[in-house]
């Protein structure tokens, strides 16, 4: 019990240090939560028909990673290590019902669209996993940057996988028709040479191949991401 | 020939490493060894050599395939008139006969067919050029049979910008992803199909799209068809006895009516022998049992197919045809059993997709296990599921996947065989 030991203060780091930045951009490109970890792909899956909702999805996904992660991350050192699945799930609970609250008040059709799926950003595997990889065990600031960086990886691939099907799917973006009319007997643009929307691109699977094709692009540009076998 | 390989030889070193035209050695490659053997030998394994190589296999099957191609060029062509007879009787009134107007029916289905086959080799063997060339290989051989095989299990009105965009996804998806010509895990033409008919179902399935120029004879026949027409198969008029309205050949028929008549009138309607020579609408080569007997014969001969899983694949859905007799809930399940066999692309898919050496089990037991539940899972899909009409890609697609693991079945037993009767000697 010695009175004399001094704390050793750790030298204070500035606020976007070179860790801080790679916090952020590496979940963009080649730690990629959906491409590289291939989390999160279920509703990856189910609402990447539409731009509209694919957007309005990451929205929701932002804002439930960057507090939950600064609420786990606050209280890090009071949660139990035996419950903390329990704590995490209350917090990331309630955050996604202030959401699904806030959508269905603003944004009423998309949240109708989007239905199901709000809640169960709960069980979103990026969520879960970054509260327990990273927030349990860093300080708040890191750890909200942590969860910006791998919400905007979400995101943006969620956002272009939604892109692409939606310009072949049903021939729009953000429900606007880009090819023409495709009404029966008035078709007009492109539809009047006797293209057809793509049907295959509205089915899951094809999320699932359009997935695949970013992966294998990324792949590709980046050969250290290729495993060996 | 001999002045042909002397020019061939002598080019041969501006093409190999540290040559003038190195890096259009894959262009050099794949036509040099169409013409010729390939000079490089086997350094060292294997003990067994012989002068046939992937590239002759392959065009093995794209011979035996010619047949199926020839009666499909005419079919098409017969049945595009055949629905203008009802149209316009005085001029066309006789071609509703099979072989009146030969030479019409061969030219309309030579202009309906040949694009299809010219779209769906180009635009498969540039996507296979491109991947070589970026890869540092010739092209691969794998492409010549898949090309031959897409144009032959689509109906011939289908878009050739279709055509096109299916091959270019089952080729990038079905084959390249996973390492190119003998790396796939799914045939490259069914991957076209099924793509194609989940894209693009109005030009796949229903009952305008299998007589070349239907939507042309409903558009001038004020938005119907023709009394007495019909432009379903006969899978399609068997899906509809599953449903509230069933067709035969066009004439609805009374809802109440007994699973006999129905099974009656089909008969009628398609009759058997009609069936095995071909002269029923249906997708371009899949008709003609005969034609593609023919190339099946051929195909056994040289060994490029496996017997097993030909005769398993009949034999499944024969079996199975028997079971759904046994059941007999509706008219559906009480067409005899051999019926199967002879509609649809049941025969062009057993002799041309399941052999498909890449993608089916490789064991002598697996062969058999695998055409057989392939057969058998074609025929329940057709009776329990009328939504999709033609179970046979379904099935043996299914079937490419399940093979690798009754391999593995096959391979343990044989070991754990072993092992039994090394424990009792």
């Amino acid at each position: 019990m010695s009175t004399t030991e001094e704390k050793v203060k750790a030298p204070k780091e500035p606020l976007f240090s070179k860790k801080n930045k790679r916090l952020i951009t590496d979940p963009l490109s080649d730690n990629n939560p959906i491409t590289i970890q291939v989390l999160g792909i279920c509703s990856a899956l189910a609402i990447t028909v539409q731009v509209e909702q694919a957007f309005w999805m990451s929205v929701s996904v932002i804002f439930v990673m960057v507090f939950g992660n600064l609420i786990v991350s606050l209280l890090r050192n009071l949660i139990p290590s035996r419950v903390r699945i329990i704590v995490q799930l209350v917090i990331v609970a309630s955050l996604v019902i202030i959401v699904n609250e806030c959508l269905q008040a603003f944004v009423p059709d998309v949240s109708e669209k989007l239905s199901v799926f709000v809640g169960l950003i709960i069980t979103n595997c990026i969520i879960m996993g970054r509260f327990e990889a990273f927030a349990m065990s860093n300080k708040p600031f890191p750890s909200i940057l942590d969860a910006v960086g791998n919400a905007i990886g979400y995101a943006w691939i969620l956002v272009l996988v939604a892109l692409i099907r939606e310009v072949f799917g049903s021939g729009k973006i953000w429900g606007a028709a880009i090819f023409g009319n495709n009404l029966p007997g008035e078709e007009s643009g492109l539809y009047a040479l006797g293209y057809v929307n793509n049907n295959m691109m509205i089915l899951p699977p094809m999320a699932l191949i359009v997935v695949g094709v970013i992966i294998w692009i990324q792949r590709t540009r980046n050969k250290d991401l290729v495993e060996e076998h | 020939m001999k002045a042909l390989k002397k020019v061939i030889q002598n080019l041969d070193p501006k093409f190999e490493k540290g040559g003038k035209w190195e890096k259009m050695y894959p262009l050099y490659e794949t036509l040099s060894t169409f013409l010729f053997t390939p000079k490089h030998v086997t350094k060292k394994g294997a003990h067994i050599r012989d002068g046939v190589d992937l590239k002759r296999t392959m065009f093995m099957v794209v011979i035996a395939m010619i047949p199926a191609l020839l009666f499909g060029i005419y079919n098409t062509g017969h049945w595009h008139y055949e629905l203008q007879s009802y149209l316009n009787p005085e001029q066309y009134g006789a071609y509703s006969d099979y072989l009146t107007g030969f030479g019409d029916k061969v030219v309309y289905g030579l202009f309906q067919v040949l694009p299809l086959v010219i779209v769906s080799y180009g635009v498969g063997l540039a996507i296979e050029f491109i991947f070589g060339f970026v890869r540092g290989h010739g092209l691969h051989e794998g492409f010549l049979v898949s090309g031959m095989l897409i144009p032959l299990i689509m109906p011939a009105d289908v878009p050739l910008w279709m055509v096109g965009v299916a091959t270019a996804f089952a080729v990038v998806i079905g084959k390249e992803v996973f390492g190119g010509t003998g790396m796939n895990i799914v045939n490259i033409a069914l991957t076209a199909r099924a793509f194609l008919f989940f894209a693009y179902p109005t030009a796949m399935s229903g009952d305008k799209v299998w007589k070349s120029g239907t939507t042309d004879v409903i558009a001038a026949n004020d938005g119907i068809l023709p009394d007495g027409a019909s432009g379903a198969t006969a899978l399609g008029d068997l899906a509809s006895f599953v449903g509230d309205a069933p067709v035969v050949a066009g004439e609805t028929i009374a809802e109440n009516a007994s699973s006999a008549e129905l099974i009656q009138k089909f008969e009628g309607a398609y009759d058997p022998l009609h069936a095995i020579i071909g002269m029923i609408p249906g997708s371009v080569g899949e008709t003609s049992m005969i034609a593609i007997l023919l190339g099946a014969g051929l195909l056994l001969y040289t060994g490029v197919a496996s017997w097993r899983i030909i005769l398993s694949f009949f034999a499944g859905g024969f079996v199975f045809g028997l079971l759904m007799n046994l059941i007999g809930a509706n008219a559906y399940m009480d067409l005899p059993a051999y019926y199967h066999l002879i509609i649809g692309g049941f025969a062009f898919g057993a002799v041309f997709m399941a052999t498909d050496p890449v993608t089916a089990s490789q064991t002598q037991y697996g062969k058999l296990w695998y055409g057989f539940l392939g057969g058998g899972l074609a025929v329940l899909i057709r009776v329990l599921n009328p939504a999709y009409p033609e179970g046979v890609m379904l099935a043996i697609l299914f079937m490419n996947i399940m093979a690798p693991l009754i391999d593995h079945y096959v391979v343990q037993a044989n070991i754990s065989r072993r092992k039994k009767r090394f424990k009792t000697a």
